[in-house]
């Protein structure tokens, strides 16, 4: 027999959602058959069968949410090892969400995946904490929520020296850098509404799927962890719209249409080829100054975004830009963007312009060292000299990561960023 | 760069954390001025097990009848027990330098001292064969050990005659028939206890008011009972004045309590602690902080010189090979960037005398006088199946618990095979259990083991058999 297990469709994928399942009990499938659907924290994956076999057992029901990466999913009859598609170091592997699963299915596995042993801790998600027997009566004395502490023992495991000293509702004091698996993100233990002052019935509880998770997580951890600073400047956009005019009447026969935030996109490599540590990434080791401009552009989707990279976007023209950005945008909404479209990136660009917001601070995208944020380009009165005048204004703010942008560095930057929108001859040059 | 790593002394520090380093990936090299393995291997652990087995059998040999047995009046051939205690260590020896082959670790001998150099210090090699070596490497880690300490001015030196160091002890050509033992911690008893079975009138002399003084002290004065039914015998807080040679031994003079004593024997053992090896590596030259003897460090085993780090007994008690290894695997760990696995592991400690004595962790008074609260279990192995089944009922387990959160924090224990089972409070303590996780802990029967489970039950009123 064979286990299929729960495969991990990026490097930072946890747990998905288990959409469909494209095979039922008894059915033969072949190595590389597509047997099921799977939806990532932001996209819809396709699983394909590494063994031949007949499957034996559906485990986790479709429309599962929440199943651990490495957790059984289903058994094909044949052979005797546990294979998963992409298999992941067995740290990773939690039985405890198919067993929940597994209840509701018509037949029970003859090998239980997870038999009820003594309830470990659990955190909300129903994730097991691993701490030593010490450490865990401290807790309790001391009424300290283990969730809200990270381990420093092997593994992260919760040991006595992280409880001893802890406080009730504080973090134990652990530097980020001596966490061997970090957990943050979990680590704050959080109020009910109700003790919150909002009665239960008053308000439509939408459960958080993968990307809800996805994004709380990665911005709560930059917005604690990293130290963001804002840098706003004006721009004048009107040889901008000029430029762009004048393009995409010479790309009207190809039917492409370059946008403004393509542009911006093309503007913003060049200027991080000019201004090369600005295109820079924040790591214990040392900062990471990166060869190319990624740019990754948030992308407003259902229930949430995403952010889509253009690769060695300064090595490409606006036609190639604009087209991908579509092409991005469009599989993007539809969730069939592959991880490796999403993962990565340089530097980011977000614009909510469209919306007619004026200025707006972004926050970082880890391990990224900045965002630009993009407002709404608007006519307004500008003085030149000593004269008033009229010029389409739009307003960016660049948040930076200070350890590794400072001021100035920004500044720069958005000097030549500033060069490059105001005269888009200029990134020809 | 001719390595990542050198290491200077091939005892249990040096040669694990060789090991440990070629597992890692880092080009390693060790240096040994005398034998793989050090003194551990060598001349000290190991060969002294060899030893205690042999006093261990003979002495069952003289109780034969509590088991329905009987034989012709033993005898031993000492030149033998010898031999077989000196192949145990050439045949560890030779393991050891296979283990370097396998894990391509180039074993250089000679002898080593260091000079400035970046990013570690030089070694310097006057090597066995002849000529210099001069090596730079990445990280160098002295594993250099200890000896044994001597006092000349009151003639506690060794002479390799009539006044033995462990050394000396280990290899004579004739089992003395009385010896004075100047010393009881786990040196001087293992070689009392041992002399002791092959018939010899053995004297222990401790400066302190108790013997093996770093145990717990319920087990330092069961031990001494337990000795001295076995025909030791003892003078306790007694301050040595003076050693002299004459023709057919030596006479010791000793003052207990103002009490002036001269005690005569064949030969003598000086076993009154350990020094660190320190000297002639160059250390003073580069700056490195040494005291008492010991090479001061951090956690890691840093000595404060750039690329230059310090383990085992060199670096300070306590002395013993295990707590080496793990500062040799630690110490690699932390070159190579790996976080610590565990800085605040807890020490066994074992004496392999009869009968054996082991423990783990604080004792009561140390438990104490740090401000704890302890809730404290005993079970005695007189109330044991096993024990009383195999004749061995002498001696008990005892465990301290933090009485706030129920922590081990101490597991003292004297009898039959305790030093075999003392790990499994070293591993409670690791995994940092509670009496919770002991209590619910299956021991197997019938074993002396169940022992330290009636002890963790003791300690909060549970005790089954007792």
């Amino acid at each position: 027999m064979t286990d299929i297990l729960m495969p991990a469709l990026s490097p930072t994928m946890e747990e998905g959602t288990l959409a469909k399942w494209l095979v039922k009990k008894g059915d033969t499938v072949s190595a590389g058959d597509v047997i099921a659907e799977i939806e990532t924290d932001k996209a819809t994956m396709e699983v394909e069968a590494v063994d031949e076999g007949v499957v034996e057992e559906i485990l986790v029901e479709a429309g599962a949410e929440g199943v651990k990466v490495n957790a059984p999913i289903a058994r094909l009859s044949g052979g005797t090892e546990t294979k998963a598609p992409e298999p992941k170091p067995a740290e990773t592997a939690e039985p405890e969400a198919p067993a929940k699963a597994e209840a509701k299915s018509e037949t029970p596995a003859k090998a239980e995946p997870a038999p009820a042993k003594a309830p470990p801790a659990k955190a909300k998600d129903g994730e097991r904490i691993f701490a030593s027997p010490l450490a865990r009566r401290i807790a309790e004395q001391k009424g300290l929520d283990l969730a809200a502490i990270t381990g420093s023992g092997p593994h992260g495991r919760i040991i006595e020296r992280d409880v001893k000293d802890a406080k009730p509702g504080a973090k134990a004091a652990v530097t980020a850098a001596a966490m061997p698996t970090g957990r943050r993100g979990e680590t704050r233990p959080v109020q009910s509404l109700q003790q919150m002052g909002i009665p239960e019935g008053s308000y439509d509880l939408i459960p958080l799927d993968g990307m809800r998770k996805t994004v709380a997580r990665r911005m709560t951890d930059s917005f604690r962890d990293v130290p963001h600073f804002p840098l706003t400047i004006d721009l004048e956009i009107d040889r901008l719209l000029e430029a762009r005019g004048r393009i995409n009447t010479m790309l009207e026969k190809d039917g492409v249409k370059v946008s403004v935030n393509d542009i911006i996109l093309k503007a913003c490599a060049v200027a991080l080829k000019r201004v090369p540590e600005a295109n820079a990434s924040y790591s214990p080791e040392g900062i990471a100054l990166h060869h190319h401009a990624d740019i990754a552009m948030a992308v407003a989707v259902e229930g949430g975004l995403i952010t889509p990279i253009i690769r060695k976007c300064e090595t490409k023209g606006l036609a190639q830009i604009a087209q991908e950005t579509k092409d991005l945008a469009e599989r993007a909404r539809t969730r069939k963007l592959k991880p490796e479209e999403f993962q990565g990136g340089t530097f980011s660009v977000s614009n909510l312009g469209m919306f007619g917001i004026k200025s707006f601070g972004s926050i970082i995208n880890e391990p990224q060292g900045a965002i630009l944020s993009v407002g709404a380009g608007t006519k307004q009165p500008v003085v030149r000299g000593d004269q008033l005048a009229i010029a389409t204004v739009m307003s960016v703010t660049m948040t930076c990561d200070h350890r590794v942008v400072d001021g100035a560095t920004g500044a720069r930057w958005l000097e030549a960023f500033k060069a490059l929108i105001e005269e888009p001859l200029a990134m020809m040059v | 760069m001719d390595f990542d790593v050198i290491i200077v002394g091939a005892g249990p520090g040096g040669y694990v954390a060789a090991i440990r380093a070629s597992q890692l990936g880092l080009k390693t090299a060790i240096v040994e001025r005398e034998a793989l393995g050090g003194v551990c291997l060598n001349w000290g652990c190991i060969p002294t097990k060899a030893l205690l087995k042999s006093g261990e059998v003979f002495e069952q040999l003289h109780h034969l009848a509590d088991y329905g047995l009987a034989a012709d009046k033993p005898r031993f051939d000492f030149a033998k027990v010898v031999e077989r205690s000196r192949k145990v260590a050439g045949q560890l020896n030779s393991g050891v330098g296979f283990l370097m082959r396998k894990h391509k670790i180039e074993v250089i001998e000679g002898t080593a001292r260091l000079e400035k150099g970046t990013p570690a210090p030089k070694v310097v090699i006057a090597q066995k064969r002849g000529g210099e070596r001069t090596l730079q490497a990445k990280h160098v880690i002295l594993a250099t050990g200890a000896r044994a300490r001597t006092l000349p001015q009151i003639g506690l030196e060794p002479d390799g005659d009539r006044v033995w160091s462990y050394r000396e002890a280990m290899v004579p050509k004739a089992a003395p028939k009385s010896l004075i033992v100047i010393g009881s911690g786990a040196i001087g008893i293992e070689f009392a206890s041992f002399y002791r079975a092959l018939g010899a009138e053995v004297m222990v002399v401790e400066a302190l008011p108790r013997i093996l003084p770093v145990e717990d002290e319920e087990v330092s004065t069961a031990a001494r009972k337990a000795f001295e039914r076995r025909g030791l015998k003892f003078r306790i807080g007694a301050t040595v004045k003076k050693l002299t040679k004459s023709k057919t031994g030596v006479a010791v003079e000793i003052e207990t309590g103002g009490k002036t004593e001269t005690l005569e024997a064949e030969r003598a053992i000086v076993a009154v602690g350990i020094v660190g090896n320190v000297e002639d590596l160059g250390l003073e030259a580069l700056g490195v902080k040494i005291e008492k003897t010991h090479v001061v460090t951090d956690a890691h085993g840093a000595t404060g010189v750039p690329g230059l780090y310090a383990i085992g007994d060199v670096a300070g008690p306590p002395w013993l090979a295990h707590k080496a290894s793990h500062e040799g695997v630690h110490c690699v760990e932390h070159i190579a960037g790996q976080p610590p696995k565990n800085l605040n592991a807890p020490i066994p400690g074992c004496t392999y005398a009869n009968p054996q004595i082991a423990s783990v962790g604080l004792t009561e008074a140390a438990a104490k006088a740090a401000g704890r609260k302890v809730k404290v279990g005993r079970f005695a192995f007189r109330a044991n199946g096993k024990a009383i089944a195999a004749g061995e009922t002498e001696g008990f387990v005892k465990t301290l618990f933090d009485a706030e959160t129920g922590a081990l924090i101490g597991a003292h224990m004297i009898g039959a095979e305790v030093t075999e089972m003392i790990q499994g409070y070293a591993l409670a303590m690791t995994l940092e259990a509670t009496e919770a996780e002991l209590h619910a802990t299956v021991f197997p029967h019938p074993t002396m083991s169940e022992a330290m489970h009636e002890s963790a039950l003791d300690a909060y009123g549970l005790v089954l058999h007792a």
